[in-house]
């Protein structure tokens, strides 16, 4: 069988066009709203889709992504209903995949085999777990290989020449470029060496290589998008659902057409991206 | 140094992978992995390199003030009327507590890796102001993360670090604790990798700093050891020492783990009580969970996410406990043990009016469990605890809680 992620990156590349991969926090501000959020996101043009899972303790993110965590586990989100959340999309998508981001320890704790079992049940098509390096391979990723759920790997700037093929390895799906070195909602790097890196990247794998970190506009994915087969944006959209929310952290009638509007606006610039880079 | 260890030793740990049993190991982004795996041969080429033990030693004798004394302590023996008690006065050290010894090790590795900038994390401030102290003698700057809600009740300590060249950055995320503190650092170290060295106090984080800071730390052990020796000529019946991450207990337990008679008690940062959330007991009272780069116990829900903790103590205000005594807990070479805020804070006030020392609240736990201890004991048997910092950074926290304005 040939997964959604596959059949996904297969059609974008007879498009001739990159993806447009959007993450969202799972039960920010509220479990309903971030559904909303959730079933919103492909019809405003998003081609895959990173369904976040909130932790206490998100080291390698920011303020935007920090926050959002902290709401939605003030409303209550628990990984279960994480992957609440991806069932009830699926009822209405069976095509967009869905790849589930976040830390190990909710998944420890869920208990590993329970969580493949039933992320796999629940309609997801892949993970990135960014606080399990390939050195702790066993903990997670093989076991997840194993039974058909991608493992999808950041490599960074510091990842080097001799290590990429340690990264690359056990990785499915698509490659995660993080384009610079720091936390999530940084600033955008130059685009130049971008393209360079993706390149390098290419050299050792013929997995989609999608690029994120600091990608806050239509230009920005325009830019990155004629350099990469895929474009994330995490911590603008987030951003979005803060700005729409009371000032009690609570959602609001504008909090999903805030989002949409916005990816729209991206998929507009992700769509043109390959038109430049062709002139 | 440390002796080889035997077939069978319990200080044969970690293995290559940064494993105890099934503690520890290697949890952090990508970007870090490099640093670490840099980090890990830069401190093998090291602790076997002569010269770079040599400075350490001099640095040692001559600057920190080694080898701290091993104290009698009399009048509470004969208060306590039990078992015999010593003290390692490790709050003899520049900078009044153990920290130093592990900062003065680290800033050694980060010179000899060519890193310019040094950060920290701080719980009570003692692990901040000994990084400031190493990184104004090296002529480094120095950026410590400092919960804000730390950073008002270790007044006197942030003063400290920056009268030493420190930038204190004050972190409001979460409950403003050294928890927060620790995110922030590695949120700085993965934004600022080239330049950077991470100077961890504790020993927990991605391998290899459990095992670095253990044995940056293990020269309390190995001194004791031999004083004890000499003073009483046999090994004392049980060490004691406070645990938050773990440090100063670990470098206190560690040359002791092989010799069977020696009973080992770590004492937690038991808070309010261990019935609800307002205690930092992560053995007693936490599971094994995966944060900050290791697996380790941990005070979490059942979701996973990372409960706050409580202490009197700032230095023990820490949701999580170095990998290593997790291991030592559940093979049970080592006893894990709670004490109560009211405890220490009695056992702070005892100690001072008793010996003239006036302790730190973190190793106050411990001298409370030498309080319940030492009276079962007979008098032929012999107590070692690490005393391991002063407390005259606690003076206000104290005063407050007595009711008494300073």
């Amino acid at each position: 069988m040939t997964s959604r992620m596959d059949t996904r990156f297969a059609k974008l590349k007879a498009e001739g066009r990159p993806a447009l991969v959007t993450y969202f926090m799972g039960g920010d501000p509220d479990y309903a709203t971030s559904l909303g959020i959730m079933k919103a996101l492909p019809e405003a043009g998003a081609d895959v889709i990173e369904l976040g899972m909130p932790f206490s303790d998100p080291m390698a993110d920011g303020p935007t992504i920090q926050l959002a965590g902290q709401r939605a586990l003030k409303g209550g989100q628990t990984l279960a209903k994480t992957l609440d959340l991806a069932r009830d999309f699926r009822k209405s998508d069976d095509e967009t995949p869905i790849v589930m981001m976040g830390y190990y320890n909710p998944i420890y704790i869920y208990g590993v085999d329970k969580f493949i079992d039933d992320a796999l049940a629940a309609g997801i098509d892949g993970l990135i777990i960014v606080d399990l390096p390939p050195e702790m391979d066993d903990e997670l990723c093989i076991p997840a290989l194993a039974k058909g759920i991608n493992f999808i790997r950041l490599t960074t700037p510091t990842t080097d020449e001799k290590r990429l093929p340690t990264v690359l390895n056990n990785t499915s799906g698509f490659v995660y470029y993080v384009s610079m070195n720091g936390i999530t909602g940084s600033a955008l790097p130059d685009p130049s060496l971008i393209s360079g890196a993706v390149a390098r990247i290419k050299d050792h794998t013929d997995l989609p290589v999608c690029v994120g970190f600091g990608v806050k506009t239509a230009d920005h994915a325009k830019a990155i998008g004629a350099a990469a087969d895929g474009v994330v944006v995490g911590t603008a959209i987030v951003a979005q659902v803060a700005g729409s929310l009371t000032k009690d952290g609570a959602a609001t009638a504008d909090t999903v057409s805030a989002v949409s509007t916005f990816v729209r606006g991206l998929s507009t610039g992700v769509r043109s991206a390959r038109l430049v880079a062709a002139e | 140094m440390n002796e080889t260890p035997k077939p069978n030793s319990f200080r044969s740990g970690p293995d290559e992978d940064g494993r105890f049993g099934i503690f520890g190991g290697r949890f952090v982004a990508e970007t870090l992995m490099p640093l670490i795996l840099d980090l890990q041969a830069e401190w093998e080429k090291a602790k076997n390199d002569p010269e770079f033990q040599k400075e350490l030693a001099d640095l040692g004798t001559h600057y920190i003030g080694r080898p701290s004394p091993l104290y009698y302590a009399e009048r509470l023996t004969e208060h306590l009327g039990g078992a015999k008690i010593y003290f390692k006065r490790e709050e003899l050290n520049h900078t009044g507590s153990h920290k130093i010894n592990n900062c003065i090790g680290q800033i050694l590795l980060a010179k000899r890796m060519g890193k310019t900038r040094i950060i920290a994390e701080t719980g009570a401030g003692q692990h901040g102001v000994a990084s400031a102290t190493v990184a104004a003698r090296f002529g480094l700057p120095c950026v410590v993360y400092m919960g804000a809600t730390d950073v008002e009740r270790q007044a006197p300590n942030v003063f400290r670090m920056k009268l030493l060249g420190a930038e204190v950055k004050a972190v409001t995320a979460g409950s403003g604790t050294l928890k927060d503190a620790m995110n922030e650092a590695l949120r700085d170290w993965v934004t600022n990798v080239d330049d950077t060295y991470y100077l961890i106090g504790t020993a927990a984080g991605p391998h290899p700093y459990p095992e670095m800071v253990r044995d940056f730390q293990a020269v309390i052990g190995q001194e004791a050891r031999q004083q004890i020796l000499e003073a009483e000529g046999r090994l004392p019946d049980v060490v004691i020492a406070a645990v938050g991450g773990g440090s100063n207990a670990i470098g206190l337990f560690h040359p002791f783990l092989d010799d069977e008679g020696v009973k080992i008690v770590g004492v937690e940062a038991g808070g309010h009580g261990l019935d609800g959330n307002e205690h930092c007991a992560s053995i007693t009272a936490g599971s094994p969970g995966v944060l900050h780069g290791n697996r380790t116990y941990l005070l979490q829900d059942k979701d996973g996410q990372i409960l706050e903790g409580h202490s009197i103590s700032a230095g023990l205000d820490y949701p999580g406990i170095g990998p290593e005594h997790s291991w030592l807990n559940d093979i049970g070479r080592a006893e894990y043990v709670p004490v109560m805020d009211d405890e220490a804070l009695e056992a702070f006030q005892l100690l001072t009016k008793l010996e003239g020392i006036i302790p730190a609240l973190e190793p106050s736990h411990a001298i409370a469990e030498v309080i319940k201890r030492a009276p079962k004991m007979g008098k032929d048997q012999i107590i070692l605890m690490n005393l391991s910092g002063r407390g005259d950074k606690d003076i206000f926290t104290v005063g407050k809680l007595l009711g008494v304005g300073l």
